[in-house]
Protein backbone atom coordinates (compact mmCIF):
# COMPACT_ATOMS: atom_id res chain seq x y z
CA UNK A 1 0.00 0.00 0.00
CA UNK A 2 1.31 3.48 -0.49
CA UNK A 3 0.81 6.75 0.17
CA UNK A 4 1.09 10.04 -1.80
CA UNK A 5 2.62 11.72 0.53
CA UNK A 6 3.48 14.95 -1.83
CA UNK A 7 -0.31 15.56 -1.41
CA UNK A 8 -0.79 14.56 2.36
CA UNK A 9 2.34 17.30 2.97
CA UNK A 10 0.12 19.67 1.41
CA UNK A 11 -2.80 19.51 3.54
CA UNK A 12 -0.33 20.37 6.66
CA UNK A 13 0.54 24.07 6.68
CA UNK A 14 2.86 24.36 8.68
CA UNK A 15 5.51 22.63 6.38
CA UNK A 16 4.99 25.21 4.16
CA UNK A 17 7.62 27.29 7.29
CA UNK A 18 11.45 27.23 7.50
CA UNK A 19 13.04 26.99 11.33
CA UNK A 20 14.83 29.68 10.04
CA UNK A 21 15.72 31.19 6.99
CA UNK A 22 16.38 28.82 4.32
CA UNK A 23 16.11 26.17 6.37
CA UNK A 24 13.08 23.97 5.94
CA UNK A 25 11.33 22.11 8.66
CA UNK A 26 11.71 18.67 8.97
CA UNK A 27 9.30 17.41 11.69
CA UNK A 28 10.37 13.94 13.24
CA UNK A 29 8.49 14.27 16.79
CA UNK A 30 5.00 13.50 16.03
CA UNK A 31 5.12 10.80 18.80
CA UNK A 32 5.21 14.01 21.56
CA UNK A 33 2.39 15.06 18.79
CA UNK A 34 1.92 15.20 15.57
CA UNK A 35 1.00 17.74 13.12
CA UNK A 36 -2.33 19.08 12.20
CA UNK A 37 -3.97 19.02 8.73
CA UNK A 38 -5.79 22.39 7.19
CA UNK A 39 -9.23 19.94 7.56
CA UNK A 40 -8.66 19.99 11.58
CA UNK A 41 -7.79 23.86 11.57
CA UNK A 42 -10.60 25.14 9.83
CA UNK A 43 -12.70 22.63 11.29
CA UNK A 44 -12.55 24.35 14.68
CA UNK A 45 -12.10 27.78 13.07
CA UNK A 46 -15.60 27.63 11.78
CA UNK A 47 -16.65 26.14 14.80
CA UNK A 48 -15.92 29.54 16.50
CA UNK A 49 -16.87 31.32 13.73
CA UNK A 50 -20.71 30.34 13.25
CA UNK A 51 -21.55 27.83 15.86
CA UNK A 52 -19.65 28.61 19.09
CA UNK A 53 -21.99 28.05 21.82
CA UNK A 54 -22.13 26.14 25.15
CA UNK A 55 -23.15 22.81 24.61
CA UNK A 56 -26.48 21.15 26.00
CA UNK A 57 -29.24 22.76 28.07
CA UNK A 58 -29.58 25.88 25.40
CA UNK A 59 -32.11 25.84 23.16
CA UNK A 60 -30.83 28.31 20.94
CA UNK A 61 -29.83 27.60 17.36
CA UNK A 62 -26.08 28.04 17.92
CA UNK A 63 -26.27 26.04 21.44
CA UNK A 64 -28.45 23.26 18.79
CA UNK A 65 -25.45 23.43 16.95
CA UNK A 66 -22.48 23.04 18.78
CA UNK A 67 -23.88 20.24 20.67
CA UNK A 68 -24.33 17.84 17.44
CA UNK A 69 -21.25 19.14 16.96
CA UNK A 70 -19.65 17.77 20.02
CA UNK A 71 -22.13 15.04 20.04
CA UNK A 72 -21.57 14.01 16.34
CA UNK A 73 -17.63 14.18 17.14
CA UNK A 74 -18.03 11.11 19.32
CA UNK A 75 -20.25 9.50 17.10
CA UNK A 76 -17.19 9.40 14.81
CA UNK A 77 -14.71 8.20 17.81
CA UNK A 78 -16.67 5.72 17.88
CA UNK A 79 -16.62 3.82 14.60
CA UNK A 80 -13.06 4.70 14.44
CA UNK A 81 -11.86 2.58 17.39
CA UNK A 82 -15.58 0.37 16.89
CA UNK A 83 -17.01 0.95 20.46
CA UNK A 84 -20.10 -0.66 20.40
CA UNK A 85 -21.64 2.78 21.69
CA UNK A 86 -20.76 5.87 21.69
CA UNK A 87 -21.91 6.68 25.51
CA UNK A 88 -18.56 4.58 25.50
CA UNK A 89 -16.75 7.15 24.59
CA UNK A 90 -15.66 9.61 27.64
CA UNK A 91 -14.06 12.78 26.56
CA UNK A 92 -11.03 13.73 29.09
CA UNK A 93 -7.99 16.51 28.33
CA UNK A 94 -5.75 13.60 27.26
CA UNK A 95 -5.00 10.06 27.90
CA UNK A 96 -3.08 10.75 31.22
CA UNK A 97 -6.36 11.76 32.58
CA UNK A 98 -8.01 8.60 31.13
CA UNK A 99 -5.68 6.95 32.82
CA UNK A 100 -6.19 9.09 36.31
CA UNK A 101 -10.02 8.44 35.74
CA UNK A 102 -9.95 4.73 36.13
CA UNK A 103 -7.64 4.78 38.68
CA UNK A 104 -9.73 7.39 40.85
CA UNK A 105 -13.17 6.24 39.93
CA UNK A 106 -13.01 2.28 39.04
CA UNK A 107 -9.82 1.54 41.25
CA UNK A 108 -10.29 3.27 44.19
CA UNK A 109 -14.22 1.75 43.78
CA UNK A 110 -12.74 -1.67 43.47
CA UNK A 111 -9.21 -2.18 44.69
CA UNK A 112 -8.01 -2.35 48.76
CA UNK A 113 -5.19 -2.94 49.99
CA UNK A 114 -3.00 -5.94 49.14
CA UNK A 115 -4.97 -5.87 45.23
CA UNK A 116 -2.21 -6.21 42.28
CA UNK A 117 -1.96 -4.21 39.87
CA UNK A 118 0.15 -5.36 37.07
CA UNK A 119 2.38 -2.16 34.93
CA UNK A 120 5.25 -2.80 33.01
CA UNK A 121 9.02 -1.75 33.21
CA UNK A 122 7.97 0.40 29.57
CA UNK A 123 5.20 2.36 30.79
CA UNK A 124 5.05 6.24 30.28
CA UNK A 125 4.78 8.07 33.54
CA UNK A 126 1.40 8.90 32.98
CA UNK A 127 0.74 4.64 33.12
CA UNK A 128 3.22 4.95 36.57
CA UNK A 129 2.27 7.56 38.79
CA UNK A 130 -1.29 7.35 39.31
CA UNK A 131 -1.21 3.88 40.78
CA UNK A 132 2.23 5.21 42.82
CA UNK A 133 -0.51 7.69 44.08
CA UNK A 134 -3.02 4.99 44.58
CA UNK A 135 0.26 2.60 46.21
CA UNK A 136 0.84 5.63 48.73
CA UNK A 137 -3.08 6.12 49.31
CA UNK A 138 -4.65 2.21 49.47
CA UNK A 139 -1.65 0.09 49.72
CA UNK A 140 -2.04 -1.73 46.67
CA UNK A 141 0.68 -3.91 45.15
CA UNK A 142 2.39 -2.93 41.86
CA UNK A 143 4.32 -5.62 40.23
CA UNK A 144 6.10 -5.00 36.46
CA UNK A 145 6.21 -6.73 33.53
CA UNK A 146 9.83 -6.87 32.68
CA UNK A 147 11.51 -5.76 29.13
CA UNK A 148 13.89 -7.56 27.31
CA UNK A 149 16.84 -6.62 26.43
CA UNK A 150 16.18 -6.46 22.39
CA UNK A 151 12.66 -4.29 23.88
CA UNK A 152 9.91 -6.90 23.90
CA UNK A 153 7.91 -7.38 27.33
CA UNK A 154 8.51 -11.13 28.96
CA UNK A 155 5.69 -12.57 28.40
CA UNK A 156 6.37 -15.58 30.32
CA UNK A 157 7.03 -13.60 33.33
CA UNK A 158 3.80 -12.22 32.57
CA UNK A 159 2.42 -15.59 32.59
CA UNK A 160 4.29 -15.66 36.53
CA UNK A 161 2.45 -12.74 37.64
CA UNK A 162 -1.05 -13.71 36.57
CA UNK A 163 -0.51 -16.50 39.07
CA UNK A 164 -0.92 -13.92 42.02
CA UNK A 165 -4.50 -13.49 40.66
CA UNK A 166 -4.09 -9.12 39.66
CA UNK A 167 -7.23 -7.30 39.83
CA UNK A 168 -6.14 -5.22 37.39
CA UNK A 169 -3.57 -5.22 33.91
CA UNK A 170 -2.86 -1.86 32.90
CA UNK A 171 -0.15 -1.50 29.94
CA UNK A 172 0.92 -0.30 26.94
CA UNK A 173 0.09 -0.75 23.57
CA UNK A 174 2.99 0.82 21.73
CA UNK A 175 6.30 2.10 23.97
CA UNK A 176 7.04 5.88 23.04
CA UNK A 177 10.58 4.71 23.35
CA UNK A 178 11.31 1.41 22.07
CA UNK A 179 8.39 1.48 19.28
CA UNK A 180 7.23 -2.31 20.34
CA UNK A 181 3.79 -2.82 19.79
CA UNK A 182 2.78 -4.96 22.11
CA UNK A 183 0.44 -7.99 21.51
CA UNK A 184 -2.59 -6.43 23.12
CA UNK A 185 -4.84 -9.35 22.36
CA UNK A 186 -3.03 -11.64 23.85
CA UNK A 187 -1.76 -9.90 26.85
CA UNK A 188 -5.38 -9.36 27.35
CA UNK A 189 -6.83 -12.69 27.08
CA UNK A 190 -4.25 -13.97 29.37
CA UNK A 191 -5.35 -11.20 31.89
CA UNK A 192 -8.99 -12.32 31.67
CA UNK A 193 -8.60 -15.72 32.26
CA UNK A 194 -6.64 -14.72 35.63
CA UNK A 195 -9.94 -12.66 36.28
CA UNK A 196 -8.16 -9.18 36.00
CA UNK A 197 -9.52 -6.23 34.08
CA UNK A 198 -7.46 -4.69 31.46
CA UNK A 199 -6.50 -1.23 30.26
CA UNK A 200 -4.79 -0.21 27.18
CA UNK A 201 -2.66 2.81 26.85
CA UNK A 202 -3.39 3.48 23.06
CA UNK A 203 -1.71 7.06 23.14
CA UNK A 204 0.73 5.85 20.76
CA UNK A 205 -1.38 2.71 18.73
CA UNK A 206 -4.64 4.44 18.12
CA UNK A 207 -2.53 7.21 15.91
CA UNK A 208 -1.00 4.70 13.83
CA UNK A 209 -2.46 1.64 13.55
CA UNK A 210 -6.05 0.56 13.67
CA UNK A 211 -7.04 -0.35 16.79
CA UNK A 212 -10.89 -2.23 17.44
CA UNK A 213 -12.22 -2.22 21.06
CA UNK A 214 -14.38 -4.70 20.46
CA UNK A 215 -11.83 -7.28 18.97
CA UNK A 216 -9.15 -6.58 21.84
CA UNK A 217 -11.99 -6.99 24.42
CA UNK A 218 -10.25 -4.43 26.40
CA UNK A 219 -11.76 -3.31 29.27
CA UNK A 220 -10.84 0.29 28.97
CA UNK A 221 -8.55 2.05 26.55
CA UNK A 222 -7.08 5.80 26.68
CA UNK A 223 -5.71 7.77 24.02
CA UNK A 224 -5.18 11.77 22.98
CA UNK A 225 -6.56 13.85 20.22
CA UNK A 226 -3.13 15.75 19.82
CA UNK A 227 -1.48 12.92 18.81
CA UNK A 228 -3.12 11.74 15.69
CA UNK A 229 -3.75 15.11 14.03
CA UNK A 230 -5.83 16.71 16.51
CA UNK A 231 -5.94 19.83 18.56
CA UNK A 232 -4.54 19.68 21.93
CA UNK A 233 -6.39 19.59 25.13
CA UNK A 234 -8.83 16.77 24.67
CA UNK A 235 -8.33 12.86 24.94
CA UNK A 236 -10.51 9.48 25.55
CA UNK A 237 -11.75 6.99 27.93
CA UNK A 238 -13.06 3.90 26.10
CA UNK A 239 -14.67 1.49 29.23
CA UNK A 240 -16.82 -1.62 28.58
CA UNK A 241 -20.55 -0.36 29.50
CA UNK A 242 -21.02 -2.58 32.50
CA UNK A 243 -18.31 -1.18 34.38
CA UNK A 244 -18.65 2.66 33.28
CA UNK A 245 -22.03 2.80 34.43
CA UNK A 246 -20.90 0.83 37.81
CA UNK A 247 -18.68 3.63 38.19
CA UNK A 248 -19.01 6.81 40.48
CA UNK A 249 -18.28 9.90 38.84
CA UNK A 250 -15.18 11.23 38.81
CA UNK A 251 -15.12 15.01 38.42
CA UNK A 252 -18.51 16.91 40.07
CA UNK A 253 -20.05 19.96 38.75
CA UNK A 254 -22.60 20.75 36.14
CA UNK A 255 -23.20 18.76 33.11
CA UNK A 256 -22.14 15.44 35.11
CA UNK A 257 -25.71 15.51 37.11
CA UNK A 258 -28.99 14.48 35.86
CA UNK A 259 -30.93 16.56 39.90
CA UNK A 260 -29.16 18.31 42.65
CA UNK A 261 -30.96 18.67 45.18
CA UNK A 262 -29.10 21.41 48.23
CA UNK A 263 -27.62 18.35 49.76
CA UNK A 264 -27.28 15.84 46.97
CA UNK A 265 -27.22 14.71 43.41
CA UNK A 266 -27.87 12.23 41.16
CA UNK A 267 -25.33 11.47 38.45
CA UNK A 268 -26.29 11.55 35.13
CA UNK A 269 -25.70 8.85 32.57
CA UNK A 270 -23.29 7.90 30.57
CA UNK A 271 -20.94 9.63 28.99
CA UNK A 272 -22.10 12.49 30.81
CA UNK A 273 -21.49 11.37 34.07
CA UNK A 274 -17.74 11.60 33.63
CA UNK A 275 -17.60 14.73 31.67
CA UNK A 276 -18.47 17.36 34.36
CA UNK A 277 -18.08 21.59 33.38
CA UNK A 278 -17.67 22.89 30.34
CA UNK A 279 -15.94 20.72 28.34
CA UNK A 280 -13.62 21.30 25.27
CA UNK A 281 -16.23 21.60 22.54
CA UNK A 282 -14.21 23.15 19.97
CA UNK A 283 -11.11 20.89 20.59
CA UNK A 284 -13.83 17.66 20.03
CA UNK A 285 -15.30 19.34 16.97
CA UNK A 286 -11.49 19.06 15.77
CA UNK A 287 -10.99 15.92 17.23
CA UNK A 288 -14.06 14.69 14.75
CA UNK A 289 -12.04 16.06 11.78
CA UNK A 290 -8.93 14.59 12.62
CA UNK A 291 -10.43 10.92 12.49
CA UNK A 292 -12.14 12.11 9.46
CA UNK A 293 -8.77 12.54 8.07
CA UNK A 294 -7.45 9.38 8.81
CA UNK A 295 -9.78 7.33 7.99
CA UNK A 296 -9.97 9.30 4.57
CA UNK A 297 -6.34 8.40 4.21
CA UNK A 298 -6.85 4.94 5.55
CA UNK A 299 -5.06 3.63 8.92
CA UNK A 300 -4.03 0.40 7.38
CA UNK A 301 -2.21 2.39 4.65
CA UNK A 302 -1.18 4.69 7.62
CA UNK A 303 0.79 1.54 9.26
CA UNK A 304 1.87 -0.03 5.85
CA UNK A 305 3.36 3.10 4.73
CA UNK A 306 5.60 4.06 8.40
CA UNK A 307 6.43 0.47 8.31
CA UNK A 308 8.26 1.01 5.43
CA UNK A 309 9.55 4.17 6.20
CA UNK A 310 10.64 2.91 10.43
CA UNK A 311 12.56 -0.09 8.49
CA UNK A 312 14.47 2.24 6.14
CA UNK A 313 15.45 4.54 8.98
CA UNK A 314 16.41 2.08 11.24
CA UNK A 315 18.95 0.39 8.53
CA UNK A 316 20.32 4.06 7.82
CA UNK A 317 20.79 4.86 11.53
CA UNK A 318 22.26 1.38 12.43
CA UNK A 319 24.83 1.91 9.72
CA UNK A 320 26.57 5.13 11.25
CA UNK A 321 29.11 4.07 13.55
CA UNK A 322 28.47 4.85 17.57
CA UNK A 323 24.78 4.84 16.80
CA UNK A 324 23.12 2.74 19.49
CA UNK A 325 19.30 2.31 18.81
CA UNK A 326 16.97 1.07 21.38
CA UNK A 327 13.97 -1.85 21.03
CA UNK A 328 13.24 -4.37 18.73
CA UNK A 329 13.38 -4.68 14.71
CA UNK A 330 11.02 -2.93 12.41
CA UNK A 331 8.73 -6.10 12.25
CA UNK A 332 7.47 -5.59 15.99
CA UNK A 333 7.55 -1.72 16.25
CA UNK A 334 5.77 1.65 14.80
CA UNK A 335 7.44 4.27 13.73
CA UNK A 336 9.86 5.82 16.34
CA UNK A 337 13.77 5.50 16.63
CA UNK A 338 15.66 6.13 19.61
CA UNK A 339 19.14 5.92 19.91
CA UNK A 340 22.26 6.95 21.60
CA UNK A 341 25.47 8.51 19.81
CA UNK A 342 28.79 7.65 21.35
CA UNK A 343 28.87 9.79 24.60
CA UNK A 344 27.42 13.05 22.79
CA UNK A 345 24.54 13.74 25.37
CA UNK A 346 21.16 13.69 23.22
CA UNK A 347 20.44 17.43 23.96
CA UNK A 348 23.34 17.80 22.23
CA UNK A 349 22.44 16.13 19.06
CA UNK A 350 18.76 17.78 19.46
CA UNK A 351 20.51 20.87 19.36
CA UNK A 352 22.51 20.76 17.02
CA UNK A 353 19.82 18.88 14.42
CA UNK A 354 17.62 21.43 15.10
CA UNK A 355 20.30 23.64 13.75
CA UNK A 356 19.62 22.25 10.10
CA UNK A 357 15.37 22.39 10.93
CA UNK A 358 15.22 18.75 12.15
CA UNK A 359 13.15 18.45 15.21
CA UNK A 360 13.52 15.37 17.36
CA UNK A 361 13.46 15.05 20.97
CA UNK A 362 15.95 14.36 23.51
CA UNK A 363 15.48 13.34 27.21
CA UNK A 364 13.77 10.43 28.96
CA UNK A 365 10.59 11.03 27.35
CA UNK A 366 8.38 10.75 30.14
CA UNK A 367 9.68 7.11 30.70
CA UNK A 368 12.57 7.38 33.39
CA UNK A 369 12.42 3.58 34.71
CA UNK A 370 12.86 2.20 31.26
CA UNK A 371 16.03 4.46 30.78
CA UNK A 372 17.34 3.36 33.72
CA UNK A 373 16.73 -0.57 33.29
CA UNK A 374 19.26 0.58 30.03
CA UNK A 375 21.40 2.49 31.93
CA UNK A 376 21.47 5.62 30.54
CA UNK A 377 20.01 8.95 31.37
CA UNK A 378 18.64 9.83 27.95
CA UNK A 379 18.05 9.10 24.51
CA UNK A 380 17.72 10.63 21.34
CA UNK A 381 14.43 9.83 19.41
CA UNK A 382 13.28 10.35 15.51
CA UNK A 383 9.43 9.56 15.02
CA UNK A 384 7.76 9.20 12.06
CA UNK A 385 3.93 9.68 10.94
CA UNK A 386 2.16 9.55 7.77
CA UNK A 387 3.90 12.88 5.98
CA UNK A 388 7.01 11.71 6.83
CA UNK A 389 9.60 10.99 4.60
CA UNK A 390 12.79 8.88 3.01
CA UNK A 391 14.36 12.21 2.00
CA UNK A 392 13.94 13.27 5.71
CA UNK A 393 15.46 9.86 7.23
CA UNK A 394 18.39 10.84 5.24
CA UNK A 395 18.58 14.64 6.21
CA UNK A 396 18.22 13.21 9.41
CA UNK A 397 21.47 10.71 9.12
CA UNK A 398 23.60 13.45 7.71
CA UNK A 399 22.76 15.34 10.41
CA UNK A 400 23.69 12.68 12.53
CA UNK A 401 27.36 12.86 10.80
CA UNK A 402 27.73 16.41 11.48
CA UNK A 403 27.17 16.24 14.91
CA UNK A 404 29.87 13.39 15.12
CA UNK A 405 31.98 15.75 13.66
CA UNK A 406 31.92 18.84 15.61
CA UNK A 407 32.16 16.35 19.17
CA UNK A 408 34.40 13.94 17.33
CA UNK B 1 25.07 25.46 14.73
CA UNK B 2 28.24 27.48 15.19
CA UNK B 3 26.42 30.46 17.18
CA UNK B 4 25.14 27.79 19.82
CA UNK B 5 28.05 25.21 19.92
CA UNK B 6 31.23 28.10 20.06
CA UNK B 7 34.57 26.87 19.89
CA UNK B 8 34.44 27.75 24.09
CA UNK B 9 31.86 25.72 24.58
CA UNK B 10 33.58 22.88 22.94
CA UNK B 11 37.29 23.29 24.22
CA UNK B 12 36.15 23.50 27.63
CA UNK B 13 33.12 20.17 27.52
CA UNK B 14 35.91 18.48 25.60
CA UNK B 15 39.10 19.31 27.59
CA UNK B 16 37.47 20.36 30.89
CA UNK B 17 40.51 22.33 33.67
CA UNK B 18 38.53 22.11 36.67
CA UNK B 19 36.98 18.61 36.79
CA UNK B 20 37.24 16.63 39.55
CA UNK B 21 36.53 16.60 43.34
CA UNK B 22 38.19 18.41 46.06
CA UNK B 23 39.01 16.12 49.23
CA UNK B 24 38.97 17.59 51.97
CA UNK B 25 36.41 19.82 51.00
CA UNK B 26 34.42 23.04 52.84
CA UNK B 27 31.50 22.86 50.45
CA UNK B 28 29.86 20.65 48.63
CA UNK B 29 26.45 20.26 46.88
CA UNK B 30 25.02 18.45 44.21
CA UNK B 31 21.71 18.64 41.85
CA UNK B 32 20.02 17.46 39.07
CA UNK B 33 18.36 18.58 36.05
CA UNK B 34 15.90 16.26 36.17
CA UNK B 35 14.99 17.14 32.52
CA UNK B 36 17.15 15.36 31.11
CA UNK B 37 19.20 13.97 33.81
CA UNK B 38 22.21 15.99 33.76
CA UNK B 39 24.11 16.24 37.13
CA UNK B 40 26.94 18.84 38.82
CA UNK B 41 29.02 18.48 41.80
CA UNK B 42 30.74 21.08 43.07
CA UNK B 43 33.27 20.99 45.82
CA UNK B 44 35.25 24.15 47.22
CA UNK B 45 37.70 24.74 49.33
CA UNK B 46 38.05 28.22 51.18
CA UNK B 47 40.66 30.03 53.21
CA UNK B 48 40.60 32.51 55.81
CA UNK B 49 39.49 35.09 54.30
CA UNK B 50 36.16 33.10 53.10
CA UNK B 51 38.19 33.10 50.11
CA UNK B 52 37.56 30.46 47.04
CA UNK B 53 41.05 28.76 47.28
CA UNK B 54 40.06 26.07 44.94
CA UNK B 55 37.39 24.40 43.46
CA UNK B 56 36.22 21.83 41.49
CA UNK B 57 32.86 20.05 39.35
CA UNK B 58 32.52 16.84 38.81
CA UNK B 59 29.03 15.07 36.77
CA UNK B 60 27.90 14.71 33.21
CA UNK B 61 25.69 16.06 31.11
CA UNK B 62 24.79 17.86 27.57
CA UNK B 63 27.92 20.16 26.78
CA UNK B 64 26.16 23.36 28.12
CA UNK B 65 25.72 22.08 30.88
CA UNK B 66 29.80 20.51 31.38
CA UNK B 67 31.18 23.46 29.99
CA UNK B 68 28.88 25.99 31.75
CA UNK B 69 30.60 24.62 34.91
CA UNK B 70 33.91 24.40 33.58
CA UNK B 71 33.62 27.98 32.99
CA UNK B 72 32.31 28.72 36.12
CA UNK B 73 34.64 27.21 38.40
CA UNK B 74 37.24 29.19 36.60
CA UNK B 75 35.91 32.23 37.06
CA UNK B 76 35.55 31.68 41.24
CA UNK B 77 38.79 30.66 42.23
CA UNK B 78 40.36 33.65 43.72
CA UNK B 79 37.04 35.32 44.78
CA UNK B 80 35.48 36.16 48.46
CA UNK B 81 32.43 33.73 48.78
CA UNK B 82 30.53 36.65 49.05
CA UNK B 83 30.62 37.83 45.22
CA UNK B 84 29.93 34.29 44.68
CA UNK B 85 27.02 34.69 46.18
CA UNK B 86 25.66 37.72 43.56
CA UNK B 87 26.44 35.79 40.64
CA UNK B 88 23.64 35.51 38.43
CA UNK B 89 22.45 34.03 35.24
CA UNK B 90 23.98 37.03 33.45
CA UNK B 91 27.69 36.04 34.41
CA UNK B 92 26.67 32.27 32.94
CA UNK B 93 25.63 33.89 29.51
CA UNK B 94 28.31 36.03 29.21
CA UNK B 95 30.55 33.91 29.65
CA UNK B 96 29.31 31.38 27.36
CA UNK B 97 28.64 34.40 24.56
CA UNK B 98 25.12 32.40 23.15
CA UNK B 99 21.67 33.12 23.65
CA UNK B 100 19.31 30.04 24.89
CA UNK B 101 16.00 29.42 25.31
CA UNK B 102 14.04 28.40 28.41
CA UNK B 103 14.88 24.71 28.13
CA UNK B 104 18.65 24.56 27.52
CA UNK B 105 19.22 27.81 30.08
CA UNK B 106 18.33 25.54 32.85
CA UNK B 107 21.20 23.22 31.16
CA UNK B 108 23.46 26.03 31.27
CA UNK B 109 22.32 27.30 34.64
CA UNK B 110 22.53 24.13 36.63
CA UNK B 111 26.23 24.70 38.08
CA UNK B 112 25.62 28.09 39.33
CA UNK B 113 22.35 26.85 41.21
CA UNK B 114 24.56 24.44 42.52
CA UNK B 115 26.96 26.19 43.29
CA UNK B 116 24.90 29.15 45.60
CA UNK B 117 23.13 26.38 47.10
CA UNK B 118 26.35 25.08 48.47
CA UNK B 119 27.70 28.57 49.12
CA UNK B 120 24.65 29.67 50.71
CA UNK B 121 24.81 26.50 52.54
CA UNK B 122 20.94 25.73 51.71
CA UNK B 123 19.23 22.10 51.79
CA UNK B 124 17.93 22.12 48.64
CA UNK B 125 18.96 24.23 45.39
CA UNK B 126 16.07 26.38 44.46
CA UNK B 127 15.40 27.99 40.46
CA UNK B 128 14.73 31.22 42.35
CA UNK B 129 18.81 31.17 42.65
CA UNK B 130 19.52 31.95 39.45
CA UNK B 131 16.70 34.04 37.92
C1 LIG C 1 2.68 5.84 25.55
C2 LIG C 1 2.17 7.16 26.05
N1 LIG C 1 1.30 7.19 27.05
C3 LIG C 1 0.79 8.33 27.52
C4 LIG C 1 1.15 9.54 27.01
C5 LIG C 1 0.58 10.76 27.61
O1 LIG C 1 -0.21 11.45 26.70
P1 LIG C 1 -0.80 12.85 27.09
O2 LIG C 1 0.36 13.72 27.44
O3 LIG C 1 -1.52 13.31 25.86
O4 LIG C 1 -1.70 12.64 28.24
C6 LIG C 1 2.06 9.57 25.97
C7 LIG C 1 2.50 10.86 25.41
O5 LIG C 1 3.64 11.22 25.38
C8 LIG C 1 2.58 8.35 25.47
O6 LIG C 1 3.47 8.35 24.47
Amino acid sequence: MSLDVGSIRKQFPIFQRETSPGVPLIYLDSTATSQKPIAVIEAMNEYYRRSNANIHRGVHTLAEEATAMYEGAREKIAKFINAPSAKQVIYTRNTTESINLVAYSWARANLKAGDLVILTEMEHHSNLVPWHMLQAERGIELEFIPVTEDGLLDLSAYKTLLNRTPKLVSFTHMSNVLGTINPAGEIIRLAHEAGAMTLVDAAQSVPHLKVDVQALDVDFLAFSAHKMCGPTGIGVLYGKKDLLEAMPPFLGGGDMIKEVKLRSFRANSLPHKFEAGTPAIAEAVGFGAAVDYLSSVGMDAISAYEHELTEYALERLIEIPGVRLFGPDAEKKGGVASFVLDSVHPHDVAQILDKGGIAIRAGHHCAQPLHEKFGIPATSRASFYLYNTKEEVDLLVNGIYKVKELFG
Amino acid sequence: MDDLYREVIIEHYKNPGYRGHLDPHDIQFEDNNPLCGDHIEITIQTDENEKVADARFDGHGCAISQASADLLIESIIGKPLDEVKQLNKDHILEMLGIELGPVRLKCALLSLKVLKAGVYGLGEASDDLVE
